[in-house]
């Protein structure tokens, strides 16, 4: 288990910027949610966490500690070995590697050696009994369900203490998202602190303790799930919840409709 | 037909050389991205110390250091250049490595000057007659250490840890970044094992028939590139496939010589980068190069 502490985090990507100002708290063992529409910065603050930004040509400025220790000036494999572990948007598995060498190669950053490699592939397999009966097949063979599956028992092979996951739900039929749903809750159980970037605010609302909405790089809103759940902004921007109130609420935004310039994919 | 025989075996035996440094260039490729124009000065600058040092060490204690010093030069290629390069768009990084092949090659044939150095090799220019099939001991060799080199090296790349951080780094830097996988160590390594297959194939270069380790041999290095490209440059049985390709072909367009006159001389120079242009018309990712296989 550990505690993710993000203040006062600003990124951009040459003159865009993507953050600003963001102070995220992931508690140990609780799942954390980040939800926001396209272009929210979400991806961006993974990145950030993960030390991946400088494959973006990203900068960024504040402080991100786990457990009171700080990451920056880290490179990405220190934060792998501290325990943080990034499963990326869009899946991204070795698709020309067997599963078997996708599980492998995401043990390959992790402390321990052999035989804690052996230990989370049990894991894993239990976890995920698909990936056991494919493990000779190629990655890009899987269906887009098993594939998601197969980076989330990748990232698992690093025995992570925190995991970010970065919109898991994407693109799936909605019982396999239920499906991935059920296994956050079940690897969170496993103490594991989860930080869980979602569009899908439904989902990611029912598994998280805290939320933060992030909208146009900055925190809009935060507090316990639950309550994020019932307000009506949350309801009427990311739940697609229509009331009354609601609707007036939608007219009177038109007026203000900020448009948003793309920049994490 | 004995004729015939000896050229086709003469061709795999340079064939499986020319596979040898197709496999270091594939291995850069893969693992960097970069297609690299200096391989040719890693595989003189290996076979260099070696025929410096063959007298006074004795000849195997020379070829080890060999390969060492063309694994250093590698790795020093990739940590003192390459690596400042990083992010670079791999057009540049590819015109750098140009600018290091002449630097690097230069400085060699100024200390090579005219001479033909020997590399002392064991094998001098024995032969073994079997059936009336006549064959120099020093093709036999080459292609049994290079067969065994190319057996090790695939069984690393497939099963080893190193093997697939490497395959890893080369499908997807960032994600492999993100499994804690160091890509610098990665290319490293890659310089490293492209260097020491170099010096290996330096040797075998160089041996009888060959004159010996002079400027021209970079040259000879050079075949290996149409062998990697006509194999498809991100495969390494490609590089296999097409090494073998361009030594046959090399062997039996100068052997038939003589019944090609109405091309003029030279075609077995000419005849590999024939064979890749025709393979590439055919199939524009080589023989074996990958297209996208998956699905979103």
């Amino acid at each position: 288990m550990a505690t993710l502490e993000i203040r006062e985090l600003s990124v951009g990507y040459g003159p865009v910027r993507a953050l600003r100002d963001v102070s995220v708290d992931v508690p140990a063992g609780a799942i954390t949610a980040v939800l926001g529409g396209n272009g929210a910065g979400k991806t961006t603050l993974l990145r950030a966490v993960s030390r991946t930004l400088g494959f973006h040509r990203g900068t960024g400025t504040g402080t991100i500690r786990l457990d009171g220790r700080p990451l920056d000036g880290m490179r990405p494999a220190e934060v792998v070995a501290a325990g943080v572990i990034q499963v990326p948007e869009g899946r991204q598995v070795f698709a020309r590697m067997t599963v078997a060498d996708n599980l492998r190669a995401g043990a390959l950053g992790a402390r321990g050696g052999r035989r804690a490699a052996a230990t989370a592939l049990h894991r894993v397999h239990e976890l995920f009994p698909v990936l056991a009966q494919r493990a000779h097949q190629r990655a890009g063979l899987l269906s887009g369900g098993e594939q998601q599956m197969l980076a989330m028992g990748r990232a698992l092979m690093a025995a992570p203490r925190l995991l970010l996951l970065d919109e898991p739900s994407l693109g799936l039929a909605p019982l396999m998202a239920a499906r991935i749903a059920e296994t956050i809750q079940e690897i969170n159980a496993g103490g594991t602190s989860v930080m869980l970037v979602e569009q899908n605010a439904a989902i990611a609302l029912r598994l998280a303790s805290t939320a933060y909405v992030l909208d146009v790089g900055e925190v809009a809103l935060d507090g316990p799930a639950d309550e994020l759940a019932a307000s009506d902004e949350v309801r009427r921007r990311y739940l697609g919840v229509v009331d009354e109130t609601a609707a007036e609420d939608a007219a009177q935004a038109e007026g203000i409709t900020r448009t948003l310039s793309r920049w994490s994919a | 037909m004995t004729t015939f025989i000896e050229l086709l075996l003469g061709g795999l035996s340079i064939g499986s050389v020319y596979a040898l440094i197709a496999l270091g260039f594939v291995v850069i490729f893969k693992a960097t991205e970069v297609v690299n124009f200096a391989h040719a000065s890693l595989l003189l600058a290996g076979g260099y110390v070696t025929a410096v040092l063959h007298d006074d060490i004795g000849f195997w204690p020379a070829l080890g250091v060999g390969i060492a010093g063309a694994a250093v030069v590698g790795s020093a290629v990739e940590f003192l250049v390459m690596r400042r390069y990083r992010g670079s768009d791999q057009s540049v990084l590819a015109i750098v490595t140009i600018g290091v092949d002449i630097l690097l090659t230069t400085e060699l044939v100024r200390r090579m000057g005219t001479d033909v150095m020997a590399l002392g090799d064991p094998w001098g220019d024995d032969v073994v007659t079997v059936g009336g099939v006549t064959l120099a001991e020093t093709r036999i060799a080459a292609f049994l250490v290079a067969g065994l080199l190319i057996t090790v090296f695939l069984l690393a790349f497939r099963f080893t840890s190193w093997g697939v951080s490497m395959r890893a780094a080369a499908e997807n830097p960032q994600t492999a970044a993100l499994m804690g996988i160091r890509l610098g160590r990665v290319s490293l390594s890659a310089w490293a094992v492209a260097g020491a297959l170099a010096a290996v194939a330096a040797l075998f270069l160089t041996v009888f028939p060959t004159p010996g380790l002079e400027r021209a041999t970079s040259l000879a290095a050079l075949k290996a590139f149409p062998a990697a490209i006509l194999g498809g440059l991100d495969s390494t049985t490609g590089a296999l496939v097409g090494g073998l390709v361009v030594g046959v072909t090399e062997s039996l367009a100068t052997g038939y010589q003589s019944d090609l006159s109405f091309l003029g001389r030279g075609i077995g120079d000419l005849a590999p980068y024939l064979v890749m242009v025709v393979v590439l018309l055919v199939r524009p990712a080589g023989l074996f190069g990958t297209k996208e296989l998956s699905r979103v």
